[in-house]
């Protein structure tokens, strides 16, 4: 496997520059000629497919939702950062970079985080230009507040919902170039398939979820904006449809899937309740700068919040971390509830749980500044458990949120498959081995609007579209009957458990084995459990309905199949990973207070996995990480 | 507890429908609506009969995928609250819940308890944007937004796109939404120049898919799970009417096409 990363020479502040200057650019009248598909339809998709039809490009969108207005985007509460220093309070293009790169744990390219803070200003340009409305001060400029990992305030936000407002702003560009026939719009579509010709990618195998009708499309290059696949521990605050069926099979079609351990535990959800839930719900990490968390000082305190006096609470967070407090990044948050809740401090039934405490900030500000600035989390909180947060702490705990691993890409958001584009969430490029609050909705956009437009055109611009391989082509036949196949193969089983329950259980043992601790013996383990599960899921699942009309069951047996084989690459990463960076904490790899342990001398790379066919264990490659600006440090928020 | 769902199933769109009853299994109160259905299909697949097909993705509100009728109410029995977030606490033991899909000619059935709304995606491609190609934006605080605009427009913005709006409405009037949509971008000083071509655009568009007229019962409102407020269906009127004075815009040339 060939990992280029295409990272252009010169100084750190310049490369992006000399990149768009040395990038063949493809004639407007020409850009006509050209056709690309682009996978999903949430900010990285959305932003892209807008942004590439306004210039001309004909472009065909696929979403398996109804609309592309609905991706898990627009969960996106908190807010998304930009280096505009509008608070005067030191920020920079360089600390926002530098706090990327030191959040993500020295796992990320230089070169890449340093673009994205580059864009981040132009983001929120294009986003006010749309009418996205962001929250204002009195005189009318815009407002920001703070967020974990940062000491200066560069989140910028709409209420609690920037993701959605985010996402209607690039949906609503989307509309106007579906309008003006630029972008052709296909929903309740979902990828089933990648076709590759001659080593490019030349189209993809879609399933009409509506018919059940297998289509072949044929494009220029293929963009894959597809999301995350946190799903593979059934549990997390994705949407129940985000999946990896898009990626994965691009992975085994040749692309190389990066950094599959690197998962992020998010430490602000709200706790289980029961073993019927089917989604865990996040709680703004924004929610932090006001909310102090806490737990009781004496394991076992069962008593109610109000009435434990001061003294007998552990505000942990600000003990362990002063400098940074209650704002100390994702993976430190969670793995420090964690630790509280084994010492036997946890609060609420299960014991699995910390406060989230308002009551001196409402004490400060009044409770009308706190319900203007978080009202819809609370009344989303209270809408879950029944509890009213402005009189009582709010009970919360870690819950897989997000994952930094992903397809690889070079510096051109290119995988090693000529032609094929990963953006978002979907690509492991930017956060390293933990993304800061904030920064998703930055990528996916800065991926959509800024980046593609640039590098897309070099790859086009050596492409002759009059020779675009035909869908009658062989590898169009071959990858039509590889989706036919699997269909068939998954309704013939006729067993007797439901897909349900096989996802279930292989959540139970990816939260139990390669959770928010992970170590030798327990990875071990899952890798003998997964194959098995995956051996029965083969053999017994019942799966109701045809293939020939809407079939929710259907759609979902074949995600979990994919989450079946992602969950073992998972593990296996995680095992031979030998040290803790970021949101992957090995408990062999930690300090002796507990924090994790880094091993720059072995595991400075991006660990990059190639396919070697069903039953065959892939191979591990990697790329160094070379540090030219930055020297990486132990990660101390102390 | 437990209760007795009395809910539509519908094969597709050319089928006839029809109400079953099933018994559904031990519940917790603390289980959402949605995941009282997920046990309740686990439980019919296990019998061999094919589940409750039903719109869902998030289950936190926010996406606007989910889309049932609960007791004759869009979304459920409580205000403000999408069907994904309605709890098994607001119903008592041994309840009937009836369970129907959106019903509007705009959205047709397609199978037991999902519709089909692409007629809202027709209303936004007529003009629900501000045309700001990318590249071209200016620096964001050159424009001042005053904080009561920049609030307004939020609580227009805010609408997730369900059509449980349409689906209350006697008239399967899509009028809430669009003037949701209307407001929010009317509100800002960036969604001037377009405002009149706009409102124009998606009002006929809206009328072109085959939604009702506005009676102004305010259904809609008591309905939206996001509080959408029913004044905004007043301002569009108005910039409507506005938009009809002013007239199409003048053609820069008068050789016939």
């Amino acid at each position: 496997m060939k990992l280029e990363s295409r990272i252009p020479s010169g100084p750190l502040a310049q490369k992006w520059d000399k990149c768009k200057i040395e990038n063949k650019l493809v004639n407007p009248s020409n850009k006509r000629k050209y056709e690309v598909i682009v996978v999903g339809a949430g900010l990285a998709g959305a932003s892209a497919a807008a942004t590439l039809g306004q210039l001309g490009y004909r472009v065909k969108n696929f979403v398996y939702h109804d609309t592309p207005r609905r991706a898990h985007s627009i969960a996106a509460q908190g807010g998304i950062n930009a280096a505009k220093n509008y608070q005067n309070d030191g920020d920079s293009v360089f600390r926002l970079f530098y706090d990327t790169i030191k959040g993500g744990d020295f796992r990320a390219r230089e070169a890449n985080v340093y673009r994205l803070a580059q864009v981040s200003a132009n983001i929120i340009d294009q986003c006010v230009a749309q009418g996205v409305p962001f929250a204002r001060e009195y005189g009318g400029l815009l407002d920001n507040r703070s967020f974990g990992g940062a000491q200066v305030s560069r989140t910028f936000y709409a209420r609690g919902q920037t993701g959605q407002q985010l996402l209607l702003g690039a949906y609503s560009a989307l509309c106007q170039q579906i309008a003006a026939g630029n972008v052709v719009s296909y929903t309740f579509s979902e990828m089933l398939d990648l076709v590759v010709v001659d080593g490019h990618a030349k189209g993809i195998i879609v399933r009409d979820l509506l018919t059940g009708k297998i289509s072949r499309h044929n494009a220029d290059a293929v963009i894959l904006a597809t999301g995350g696949y946190a799903n593979v521990f059934y549990l997390s605050t994705n949407a129940l449809n985000s999946n990896a069926t898009a990626i994965w099979r691009a992975y085994k079609r040749g692309a190389g899937f990066a950094n599959p351990c690197f998962t992020q535990i998010h430490p602000t959800c709200i706790p289980v309740s029961g073993d019927y839930q089917s989604k865990l719900t996040l709680m703004s990490e924004s929610l932090r700068n006001d909310g102090r968390i806490w737990v009781p000082k004496k394991p076992g305190d069962k008593r109610s919040p109000e009435s434990i006096p001061e003294e007998e609470r552990d505000y942990y967070l600000e003990r362990m971390y002063p400098s940074y407090g209650n704002l100390c990044p994702r993976d430190i948050a969670s793995r420090a509830a964690k630790r509280v809740c084994d010492e036997g401090r946890g609060v609420g039934e299960s014991g699995r749980g910390v406060y989230l405490d308002f009551s001196d900030a409402i004490k400060r500000l009044g409770v009308e500044k706190i319900r203007e600035r978080y009202g819809n989390l609370f009344d989303i909180y209270h809408e879950i458990t029944g509890e009213n947060a402005y009189q009582t702490p709010m009970r919360i705990y870690p819950a897989v949120h997000y994952v930094m691993g992903g397809l690889w890409v070079d510096y051109h958001l290119m995988s090693n498959i000529p032609g094929l584009f990963v953006l978002g969430e979907a690509n492991f490029s930017d956060h390293g081995a933990n993304r800061l609050g904030a920064s998703a909705l930055m990528q996916g956009l800065a991926d959509g609007y800024f980046v593609i437009p640039y590098t897309i055109s070099h790859y086009l611009a050596l492409q002759n579209p009059d020779k675009r391989p035909k869908v009658e082509h062989p590898a169009f036949q071959e990858a039509e009957e590889n989706v036919r196949g699997i269909i068939k193969r998954l309704l013939s089983i006729k067993g007797k458990r439901t897909v349900a329950s096989f996802h279930k259980e292989l959540g139970h043992i990816m939260w139990e084995y390669c959770g928010m601790a992970r170590s030798e013996a327990g990875l071990k383990k899952a890798l003998q459990l997964i194959p098995k599960l995956r051996d029965e899921f083969w053999h017994n699942l019942l799966l109701p309905g045809g293939d020939s009309e809407l079939n929710q069951s259907l759609e979902r047996a074949g995600r979990v199949a994919d989450f079946l084989e992602l969950a073992e690459l998972l593990c296996l990463d995680a095992l031979e990973r030998r040290e803790s960076c970021g949101g992957h904490f090995r408990e062999e790899y930690q300090y002796p207070d507990g924090e994790a342990k880094r091993d720059d001398e072995n595991f400075s790379h991006v660990a990059v996995w190639e396919y070697q066919g069903p039953d065959k264990a892939p191979v591990r490659h990697t790329e160094p990480l070379v540090f030219e600006e930055v020297h990486p440090s132990t990660r101390s928020y102390k | 507890m437990k209760i007795k769902l009395k809910v539509w199933r519908q094969k597709n769109a050319e089928s006839p429908g029809r109400f079953e009853i099933y018994d559904t299994p031990e519940l917790n109160p603390n289980m959402s609506f949605l995941e009282m259905l997920d046990v309740v299909n686990e439980e019919l697949a296990l019998k061999g009969i094919e589940p409750i097909a039903f719109a869902h993705d998030c289950r936190e509100g926010i996406c606007g995928t989910c889309s049932c009728v609960i007791n004759g109410k869009p979304h459920g029995p409580h205000r403000g609250v999408a069907t994904c977030q309605t709890y098994m606490r607001s119903f008592k033991d041994g309840d009937l819940v009836l369970v129907e899909p959106f019903r509007a000619r705009p959205f047709p059935v397609i199978k037991d308890l999902i519709v089909n709304r692409a007629a809202f995606d027709k209303i936004m491609q007529a003009g629900g944007y501000i045309t700001a190609r990318v590249g071209s934006a200016p620096e964001a605080n050159n424009l001042p937004v005053p904080k009561e605009n920049a609030e307004l427009a939020m609580d227009a913005a805010q609408c997730i796109g369900c059509g449980a709006c349409v689906a209350a409405c006697k008239n399967a009037s899509a009028m809430l939404f669009t003037a949701a949509k209307v407001s929010h971008l009317g509100y800002l000083p960036q969604g001037q120049p377009e405002r009149y071509l706009r409102v124009k655009a998606m009002v006929e568009a809206m009328d072109a898919a085959g939604f009702g007229a506005c009676t102004v019962t305010g259904s809609c409102e008591a309905v939206c799970p996001k509080n959408i407020n029913l004044t905004f269906i007043a301002r569009m009127n108005r910039d409507y009417a506005l938009a009809l004075l002013k007239g199409e815009p003048k053609k820069t040339s008068t050789v016939a096409a």
